[in-house]
C-alpha cells in the first residue's frame, strides 16, 4: 500500500514561517494585533499542531504515513521560529534604556529650541502658556529613521 | 494622533513631536503621511538627552526612546508615558484619560 505523503508536516512549517513574517509585515499595521501579537501567536499554535499531527501519524501509523525524518526536522525548525519570534516580541522589543533621569511628574520640562520641517527654530518654552486661552503640550518623542 | 488632532485643539493642547531625523527626512514624510502638526527634529540629540531618552544601537546611533510627556501651562510635566515594548503605541485616548483627570 503507497504511504500517504503526510503533507501537514510542510503545511505546520509553511504556516508557522507566515506566522512570524506576517506580524512584521502584516499585523503591525493596526494597534489591536500589533501591541499583543495574539493572532500570530495563534496562528503559530495552528502551525505547530499541524506540524504534531504529521509527526504522531508517521510514528504513530508508520505504514500509512511517510515522514518519520521529515516530521521531526521540520517540527524542531517550527519550534525554533517560534522561539525567536517569542525572543523577539517579547524580550527582545522590551530592551530599554531606563531614562531614570527622565522628567517625573511635577518636574519642569527641560527647554529647548530645534528646527521644524522647514527649518525654522521652534522654541518649547513658547509653546506652552496661561492666559485668557491656557496651553498644554503633548510632547512625543519618536523613535525616527522614518 | 493625527485623527485625533482637532480634539486635542479641542482641549487646547498643542501636538509636538521629536526625533533625530533631518527637517528634510521629516518634511517628506510628514507630507505623504499627512501629518499637520509640528515636527522637530533633534539632529544632535541635545533635547532627547536632556530628557534622558537615547537609546539605539551602536550601528544605528543614538536615537529616541519612545516617550510622550503632558506638559502643563507653566511648563510642568503633569503626566508621562515611557515605553516599556517597542511595538506598543501610545494611544489618544490614554492621554483624553489624563487630560479628563486634569479637568480639561
Amino acid at each position: 500500500m503507497k504511504r500517504a505523503w503526510n503533507l501537514s508536516i510542510e503545511a505546520g512549517f509553511a504556516v508557522s514561517v507566515f506566522a512570524f513574517l506576517s506580524y512584521y509585515f502584516i499585523f503591525v499595521r493596526w494597534p489591536l494585533t500589533r501591541d499583543f501579537p495574539w493572532a500570530n501567536l495563534l496562528l503559530f499554535v495552528a502551525g505547530l499542531g499541524l506540524a504534531l499531527l504529521g509527526v504522531v501519524r508517521a510514528f504513530r501509523q508508520p505504514k500509512r504515513y511517510q515522514g518519520k525524518v521529515r516530521g521531526p526536522f521540520w517540527g524542531v525548525f517550527g519550534v525554533l521560529i517560534f522561539g525567536a519570534f517569542l525572543y523577539l516580541n517579547f524580550w527582545f522589543s522590551r530592551q530599554m534604556p531606563s531614562a531614570a533621569n527622565a522628567p517625573a511628574v511635577g518636574q519642569a520640562a527641560p527647554d529647548f529650541t530645534l528646527p521644524d520641517a522647514s527649518g525654522k527654530p521652534v522654541t518649547l518654552s513658547s509653546l506652552y502658556r496661561t492666559g485668557q486661552r491656557d496651553q498644554w503640550v503633548l510632547l512625543i518623542f519618536y523613535r525616527g529613521y522614518w | 494622533m493625527q485623527e485625533q488632532l482637532s480634539e486635542f485643539q479641542r482641549r487646547g493642547v498643542q501636538v509636538v513631536a521629536v526625533s533625530v531625523d533631518p527637517p528634510e527626512v521629516t518634511l517628506e514624510h510628514i507630507r505623504k503621511l499627512g501629518f499637520t502638526f509640528t515636527f522637530l527634529s533633534d539632529q544632535q540629540h541635545a533635547a532627547i538627552r536632556s530628557y534622558d531618552l537615547v537609546h539605539g544601537t551602536p550601528e544605528e546611533g543614538p536615537i529616541a526612546r519612545s516617550a510622550e510627556f503632558l506638559i502643563d501651562p507653566q511648563g510642568i510635566v503633569r503626566w508621562r508615558n515611557l515605553t516599556s515594548d517597542y511595538y506598543v503605541r501610545l494611544r489618544p485616548e490614554q492621554v483624553f484619560a489624563a487630560l479628563d483627570h486634569f479637568g480639561r
